[in-house]
C-alpha cells in the first residue's frame, strides 16, 4: 500500500471524525466557556451537562422511549421479515414478483408524504403517541430492506440442506427455526443493524406521532432552545448520547457489516 | 436458483403483506382521496378532480423548489460516488485496521439526522464552531446564515460527510468479492494500477454503485430533517427542498388538498427516475452480453 493512499485515507478520516470531535469536546464544556472564546479542549472540564440529562425525566425518558420504539420495530421486522424473505428465495408464486416491486417502491416513498395520513390513521385507530405507533410508521421502511437483505443471504443457502432436513422428518417450523436461522445468522445481525439504524435516525415521522408519551430523543432535542438561548452544552451532550447506542450496535456487527453490505445482487 | 412453484408460500408472505399493506395502502389512498377533493371541514368537501394537480404544477415555489433538489441530488450523487469509492480503494483488506476503519466510517450513518443538523450548526458557526472559526481565520468571509452560497455549500459538506461513507462500505463490500486469482493475473499481465481498477475493479463494483446511486438518490431526494435543523431552509428558500416544502403546506397552512397531489407528484418524480435509471442499466448489460 501506498503513502499517498494511507495519507488520503487519514485525512478523510479526519474530515469525518472532526465535527463529531467538536461535539463531544463541546459537551465538557460550561455554556461560558462554549460562548467566551473558541477552544481546542475543555478548560473547565465538567460533567453538569450529562449529570442534567440523566436527573431530569423529561430527557432520559426521551432515550427510553426512542430504544423502545426501535426494539419493537427491529422484532417486528425480523418476525414478518424472515417468512417472507425465505418465500421469496424457495418458491415461485403467483404475483411474487410485483410482491417485491411493490415492497421496494415503499422504500422510495418520502416519509414527508405519508406524514399526514399516517397521523390521523393511528389517531383514528387511537394509536397516536405510542411507541407501537412509531415503530409500525417506520416499518414501512424498514421491512422492504430487511426482505431484501434476508432474501440475499437466504438464497445464499443451497436447496439440498431444507430437502435433506424434510427427508431426515423435521417439520417446517422445527427446521426454520433450529437449523435455517442459525445459518443465516450474519443476515440477521446485518438485518437487525439496518433497521435499528433508519429507526434510531429517523425524526420527521416520530416527531409526527408523539407527543408526550412516546416523545423520542431527537424531538426533544429540538426543544432546547429555552428563554436564554440555546443551552449550546446540554445540546452537544444530548447528542453525543444519541451516538453511544450507534456506536455500540456497529461494534456487535463489524465483523459482518462487510458481508452485508455485499447485498448488490441487482 | 431453481425456485418451486408452490402457491402456499403466500403463507408465509401473508403476516408482512398484511403489515406492510396497513401502513402503505390505506394512507396511499387517504392521499388520493384528498388529492381532488376540496375539504373544509370534518363533514364538507367537494369533488374538484384535477384542479389541485394543476394548482401545484403551476406553483412557480413548487418548481423553484424541484430545481433546488434535483441540483442538490446531482451534486450529492456526483461528489459521494467517487469520493466512495476513492475511500473503499484505500481502505486496508484485513487486520484491526480494517475493523476500526469499517467503524470510523460508519459512524456518521448511526448519528440521528437532527444530531447531524446540529453537529453541523455548531461546527459551522464562526463563534464556537472549529469549521466557521477556521475558515473566518483563513479570511474566507464565511457565514452560513446569512450568505445563500455558504449555506448551500454547508448542505452539501453535510450531506457528503453524512452519507459517502455508505458509498465507501458499499464499495468496500463489492472490493471484497473480488477473487484473488484475478489480481495475480494483473500482475503476471504487469497491469498498472489504474488498469487493475478499470478493468477489474470497476466492471465488478458494477452492481453495488448500482445500488449506491439508487439509494443516495432516493435518500438525498427526500432529505428534510439535516437541512432543517441546520438552516431551516434558509437563507430565504436558498436550501429548502421538496420535504420541506411539502411539510409547510400540509401542517403549516393545512392545504390538504393541494399538499396531497404534491405528494403524489413527489413520489411519482422518485419512482420515476429510480425506474428510469434501472432500465436503462439493465439494458445496457443486456446490450453488453448480447453483443
Amino acid at each position: 500500500m501506498g503513502k499517498r493512499k494511507v495519507t488520503g485515507l487519514v485525512v478523510y478520516l479526519v474530515f469525518v471524525l472532526l465535527p463529531i470531535y467538536w461535539l463531544l469536546n463541546m459537551s465538557f464544556k460550561t455554556n461560558e466557556e462554549i460562548l467566551g472564546g473558541l477552544t481546542f479542549w475543555p478548560q473547565h472540564f465538567t460533567f453538569d451537562n450529562y449529570i442534567t440529562i440523566f436527573t431530569d425525566a423529561s430527557w432520559y425518558m426521551g432515550y427510553v422511549n426512542s430504544v423502545t420504539y426501535v426494539v419493537i420495530n427491529m422484532v417486528i421486522t425480523l418476525l414478518v421479515a424472515l417468512p417472507a424473505a425465505y418465500a421469496f428465495s424457495r418458491y415461485k408464486f403467483v404475483g411474487d414478483k410485483h410482491l417485491f416491486f411493490w415492497l421496494l417502491t415503499n422504500r422510495m416513498a418520502p416519509p414527508a408524504v405519508f406524514l399526514l395520513p399516517f397521523f390521523q390513521l393511528y389517531s383514528s385507530i387511537g394509536l397516536f403517541d405510542t411507541h407501537l405507533a412509531v415503530a409500525l410508521a417506520h416499518c414501512l421502511f424498514s421491512i422492504p430492506l430487511a426482505v431484501w437483505i434476508l432474501e440475499g443471504f437466504m438464497s445464499g443457502v443451497p436447496r439440498e440442506i431444507d430437502e435433506t432436513a424434510y427427508i431426515d422428518g423435521y417439520s417446517f417450523g422445527h427446521f426454520f427455526v433450529r437449523i435455517f436461522i442459525p445459518m443465516i445468522r450474519s443476515g440477521i445481525g446485518v438485518t437487525a443493524f439496518f433497521s435499528f439504524m433508519f429507526s434510531w435516525v429517523e425524526l420527521l415521522l416520530a416527531r409526527t406521532l408523539t407527543s408526550v408519551d412516546a416523545k423520542p430523543i431527537s424531538a426533544i432535542m429540538t426543544r432546547t432552545v429555552g428563554a436564554a438561548g440555546i443551552d449550546w452544552g446540554v445540546l452537544a451532550a444530548a447528542g453525543v448520547l444519541t451516538i453511544v447506542p450507534g456506536v455500540l450496535v456497529i461494534w456487535f456487527v463489524r465483523n459482518h457489516v462487510a458481508k452485508g453490505f455485499a447485498l448488490g445482487r441487482v | 436458483m431453481n425456485k418451486v412453484q408452490n402457491n402456499r408460500a403466500w403463507w408465509l408472505v401473508l403476516p408482512m403483506f398484511v403489515l406492510v399493506a396497513f401502513s402503505a395502502i390505506i394512507p396511499l389512498m387517504t392521499v388520493v382521496n384528498y388529492s381532488v377533493q376540496d375539504i373544509f371541514d370534518q363533514n364538507t368537501a367537494y369533488f374538484v378532480g384535477i384542479e389541485w394537480y394543476q394548482e401545484v404544477l403551476r406553483d412557480t415555489r413548487l418548481h423553484d423548489s424541484l430545481l433546488r433538489q434535483f441540483t442538490f441530488s446531482f451534486s450529492v450523487l456526483l461528489i459521494e460516488i467517487p469520493l466512495g469509492i476513492a475511500v473503499a480503494l484505500t481502505m486496508p483488506k484485513k487486520g484491526w485496521q480494517s475493523s476500526l476503519c469499517l467503524i470510523l466510517l460508519a459512524l456518521p450513518l448511526l448519528i440521528p439526522w437532527n444530531v447531524v443538523g446540529t453537529i453541523w450548526q455548531i461546527f459551522g458557526r464562526a463563534d464556537i464552531g472549529l469549521f466557521g472559526w477556521a475558515l473566518n481565520a483563513i479570511g474566507v468571509d464565511y457565514n452560513y446564515t446569512a450568505n445563500t452560497v455558504d449555506a448551500w455549500l454547508t448542505v452539501l459538506l453535510m450531506d457528503v460527510w453524512h452519507w459517502t461513507p455508505l458509498v465507501a462500505l458499499l464499495c468496500y463490500s463489492g472490493l471484497r468479492a473480488i477473487p484473488d486469482a484475478y489480481y495475480q493475473a494483473a500482475q503476471i499481465d504487469r497491469a498498472s494500477s489504474w488498469a487493475i481498477f478499470r478493468h477489474i475493479q470497476l466492471p465488478r463494483l458494477k452492481s453495488v454503485l448500482v445500488l449506491a446511486v439508487l439509494l443516495r438518490f432516493m435518500d438525498s431526494f427526500m432529505i428534510y430533517t439535516e437541512p432543517f435543523v441546520l438552516t431551516g431552509g434558509g437563507p430565504g428558500n436558498a436550501t429548502t427542498f421538496l420535504s420541506q416544502t411539502l411539510t409547510q403546506m400540509a401542517i403549516g397552512q393545512f392545504d390538504l388538498g393541494p399538499a396531497a397531489a404534491f405528494s403524489l407528484v413527489y413520489f411519482l418524480i422518485v419512482l420515476l427516475v429510480s425506474w428510469l435509471f434501472f432500465t436503462t442499466i439493465s439494458h445496457m448489460e443486456k446490450d453488453k452480453s448480447d453483443g
